[in-house]
């Protein structure tokens, strides 16, 4: 939740505020229910605690930091042509704007998929 | 210290890149492997407003992870829709322990 609630944060840093707003709603507000929920549904009663084994830590942990370091540098010694930062306003106007005269396609298209997503989860998990 | 530029954003979504990947990787219980791809999909994101508010884009990178947002939502919901089908079946969520196919 503090990772969901970070990104949210950076966002606005950003300048993206219509963004952030619709990241804690639809993920904190959502998502993290919905995964605890699932953690709820799918425990035994008395649980054994998850036992990681350490074989299985290391190489991963090697060969991901090994990944994350090129990532990194990659990021770092391109020359990206950015503009100075400025002063940014509100972009609620402008992302409307955007999403129906531009993007009104995906956005019906979209909701055509929340409707398939909505129709097939609650079909998959019902019981018999 | 210098101002924050670019790279910053960029260095910090690929950190969350490699802690989700890692998540991915290591975590035995399917639910906590849903949560490492949502980290992905989050870092992601960073990187599209990220370039939204330092290229010369414009504001179509927060519409993408507008769509993004959303589109991890649906995801979402119907992973775990999914794994609670797998419990039902298997009395398990090990990722290890699943390997039958329907008989």
């Amino acid at each position: 939740m503090l990772t969901f609630l970070g990104v949210a944060g950076i966002y606005v840093l950003l300048g993206a505020d219509f963004i952030a707003i619709v990241q804690v709603i639809v993920y904190v507000g959502g998502i993290l229910i919905l995964i605890l929920f699932g953690v709820m549904l799918t425990n035994k009663i008395q649980n054994v605690p998850i036992k990681t084994e350490a074989s299985f830590i290391i190489p991963a942990s090697i060969t991901i930091g090994a990944f994350g370091g090129i990532l990194v540098s990659t990021f770092i010694n391109t020359r990206w042509k950015s503009l100075p930062a400025e002063l940014a306003n509100s972009t609620l106007v402008d992302v409307g704007h955007l999403l129906m005269n531009e993007y009104i396609l995906i956005f019906e298209l979209l909701g055509i998929l929340l409707l398939v997503a909505l129709v097939g989860a609650a079909s998959i998990a019902r019981k018999q | 210290m210098t101002s924050i530029g670019l790279q910053h954003y960029l260095v910090v979504s690929s950190i969350l890149f490699s802690l989700g990947l890692f998540g991915i990787v290591t975590r035995k219980n399917a639910v906590m492997v849903l949560m490492g791809i949502e980290l992905i999909l989050n870092s992601a994101n960073i990187n599209f407003v990220a370039f939204a508010r330092y290229g010369n884009f414009g504001f179509d990178g927060q519409l993408i992870a507008l769509f993004v947002v959303i589109l991890a939502a649906a995801e979402a919901a119907i992973a775990l829709a999914i794994v609670l089908n797998i419990y039902k079946n298997f009395a398990s969520v090990n990722v290890d322990e699943i390997d039958k196919l329907k008989e």
